[in-house]
């Protein structure tokens, strides 16, 4: 138990570490790029053996340096944050993968992209850090190393063009940040603690309605993070002119990590669900203005990017019903989200090289020209749009039958928004499907090759995603579990109470601490 | 009983800090928005301090007594956040600085949805409406406001179309008001190329 209890830092510390290294060897590119990968899989092991562990023993808890639980930082794992991580760490691997492979093709081993693998490493660090943490304030430390890094790596190169996207990604991401700090500050005035199990006790003691406020402010920041309609704007603006494999990482991770914090806060500290309605409304309206945003869009790379944040609005929705069905099915859906998204600008990547643009209007014949990227592409495709035998269609049915069991009128009319946001989806990337792979193309294709290190990493995405299907049962009785646990709620609060009380000086701390706070 | 109520000055300070940092957030300008990112994070960590109530005798075990103390979580946690604003903010500069050299100017773009309608405007494929409260229409600001999407002799095409559709005829230029600040950030001597090197 003791040696599990150790592995749950790994997944944040060894990507730092990794990243010292590699900042360290940034001239020699081949050292780097082996450290990158040896790092990346060691936290892929780390996330399977913390899953199995944690489906067999329950939660695990660490408390970083020996500190106790309400003084120290502890780093849970539940059924929820090893499934995320686990699911991370396999996209972060596979992004890696494809991004060396296409380095290797363009010959841009060199100099200005020595960043890249450190900025990369702390990515995946910030976001284990986010997943893991069971302290509200280390959240918030885990969402600025990604932050920072994803500012890095948004703007590598620093084109116009870039810097331009960057502008507005950077600055609605700073503003997001600052209102979780002053969220952060303003529940530590309400409460004097910043753990997530005591909060989630010293909560329900405090005024309603101040709860309500509190509430309100961390949920706004979280909601600009997922990209929900109506703070979603930046997103279909910037990801799109990042390089191929970042943009994928980013759209299959970062508005995830929102959504998993959402998730979290809403189900441990705000149970209440107070809020469940204008959540329902505002998961509605993304579906259906993401989606129509989608269909007229003339570039894959924008019309992917509102399909990502038109299907955050299925996750919401599932938060929202906050039933057992309904988050067991939201916590499935990013699962199956994260890894049909990540492949498809993956593919996205290859199709740039092969036709040379991403613009609708300029592709064709690549069917006939590589069907191997059209059935790469299509596969992803259909399981987005929700096809029967696809994980796609297995997360919307659950979805969709958790909102019909809730049976009041705003479930039933998010159950219709959702099955017409499904045709749209089927709509709008048939019609990608047709612009870039069936219609005869405008002008002669480039000669190039699409480079098979780069293929095969989309390939295994893709048949991940297929592969959540095929398993559809066993983690659908997991993500049951996961939502059980996330219901009662004590499970969580009590693992991290009764952890290790730590060394001597803790007792005399907690005494001085409990003393000063009314 | 210890005194817990932080003090009223420094309440009202930090909605100050608020006010004025989400007041120049609002602006086009990077560098401004800068300021604005700053402003609000100072705002923030104060917020921060003052959660843990009024100042104290040193958090140190065996100092003093233990009611007197100040709580030392907040003023951590201050910290943190201090190093990480300073960070993110010293990134925006750099990002500010990098428009500057690209472009001349360090303008927040306008979005590419509202761009692609001016242009259909400038083809004819939409009517322009009065849209806003000074009365200028889409056609006028399309031409006026700077469009970072389009560079050199695209826009003067743009332009062009504009004053052969007749949009722009006879109404003169719009009134300067607010929306249209106008070119006041002077380029630099020389256009710098697409890497920045003069």
């Amino acid at each position: 138990m003791m040696t599990v209890s150790s592995l749950v830092a790994l997944p944040v510390a060894v990507p730092l570490v990794g990243a010292g290294l590699t900042l360290a060897f940034s001239r020699r590119p081949r050292i780097q790029r082996l450290i990158t990968v040896v790092v990346l899989t060691v936290v892929l092991v780390v996330a399977v053996a913390l899953l199995v562990a944690t489906n067999a023993n329950g939660i695990i808890v660490t408390s970083v340096g020996g500190w106790g639980a309400p003084i120290g930082i502890p780093l849970v794992v539940d059924r929820l944050s090893a499934l995320m991580l686990l699911v991370s760490s396999l996209v972060i691997l596979c992004v890696l993968l494809y991004s060396l492979a296409q380095g290797v093709a363009d010959g841009d081993e060199g100099a200005p992209l020595a960043i890249y693998h450190p900025t990369y490493l702390v990515l995946a660090a910030g976001v284990a850090n986010a997943f893991l943490s069971g302290d509200l304030f280390n959240i918030y430390v885990g969402f600025e190393m990604l932050l920072a890094a994803s500012f890095v790596l948004l703007t590598l190169g620093g084109t116009r063009e870039r810097i331009r996207a960057g502008t507005i990604y950077v600055v609605v991401s700073l503003l997001s940040s600052l209102l979780f700090l002053t969220a952060i500050a303003l529940i530590y005035a309400a409460t004097g603690t910043v753990n997530l199990a005591q909060l989630a006790e010293r909560l329900q003691e405090i005024d309603p309605g101040i709860r309500l406020l509190l509430e309100g402010v961390l949920l706004i920041a979280f909601l600009i993070k997922a990209a929900v309609f109506p703070l979603s704007a930046w997103l279909p603006d910037s990801y799109p002119t990042a390089p191929a494999p970042v943009t994928a990482v980013f759209a299959g991770l970062l508005t995830k990590v929102g959504v998993y914090a959402m998730i979290r806060t809403q189900t441990l500290l705000f149970p209440g669900g107070e809020l469940r309605d204008l959540l329902m409304v505002a998961a509605l309206a993304t579906m259906v203005v993401g989606i129509l945003g989608a269909v007229a869009q003339s570039d894959i790379k924008r019309l992917l990017s509102f399909t990502l944040v038109s299907h955050i609005g299925f996750m919401v929705f599932g938060l929202a019903l906050s039933s057992r069905a309904g988050l067991s099915a939201a916590i499935f859906y990013v699962v199956h989200h994260i890894t049909v998204q990540t492949a498809l600008f993956l593919v996205v990547g290859l199709i740039e090289r092969r036709g040379g643009t991403t613009s609708l209007d300029r592709l064709g014949s690549l069917a006939r020209y590589t069907p191997l990227l059209a059935v790469l592409f299509f596969v992803p495709a259909m399981n987005l749009a929700g096809i029967p035998p696809m994980s796609g269609f297995l997360g919307k049915v659950g979805l969709l039958q958790a909102g019909l069991v809730d049976g009041r009128p705003l479930s039933w009319a998010l159950v219709v928004g959702g099955l017409v946001t499904s045709l749209l989806t089927l709509y709008a990337v048939a019609k990608a499907w047709n612009k870039a792979f069936w219609q005869d193309a405008p002008a002669p294709l480039p000669q190039v090759r699409t480079p098979r290190g780069m293929v095969a990493p989309t390939a295994v995405l893709v048949a991940v995603g297929v592969a959540v299907a095929a398993v559809a049962g066993p983690l659908y009785r997991y993500t049951d579990l996961a939502a059980d646990s996330l219901r009662a709620r004590e499970p969580y609060i009590s693992a991290v109470l009764a952890s290790q009380p730590g060394r001597g000086p803790v007792d005399d701390l907690a005494v001085a601490v409990d003393g000063a706070i009314p | 009983v210890t005194e817990t109520s932080p003090s009223l000055v420094l309440v009202l300070l930090v909605g100050a800090l608020f006010g004025t940092g989400v007041y120049l957030l609002l602006e086009r300008s990077l560098s401004r928005v800068l300021v604005g990112v700053t402003l609000v994070g100072n705002g923030a960590n104060l917020l921060l301090l003052l959660a843990g109530g009024a100042a104290g005798a040193p958090p140190l075990v065996g100092v003093g007594t233990d009611q007197h103390m100040a709580d030392p979580l907040p003023q951590a946690l201050v910290l943190t956040a201090i190093v990480i604003t300073l960070g993110l903010s010293a990134f925006l500069l750099a990002m500010a600085f990098r428009s500057w050299q690209l472009q001349g100017h360090d303008e927040v773009q306008d979005d590419l949805e509202d761009r692609r309608i001016a242009r259909r405007v400038a083809r004819g494929d939409l009517v322009p409406q009065e849209l806003d409260d000074i009365g200028a229409t889409l056609a006028q600001e399309a031409v006026e406001v700077r469009d970072e999407t389009v560079h050199g002799e695209a826009r003067e095409d743009l332009r062009a179309a504009l004053e052969e559709s007749g949009l722009l005829a006879g109404q003169g230029p719009p009134p300067r008001g607010p929306l249209h600040p106008g070119p006041h950030h002077p380029l630099p001597l020389s256009a710098p190329d697409e890497d920045g090197r003069r």
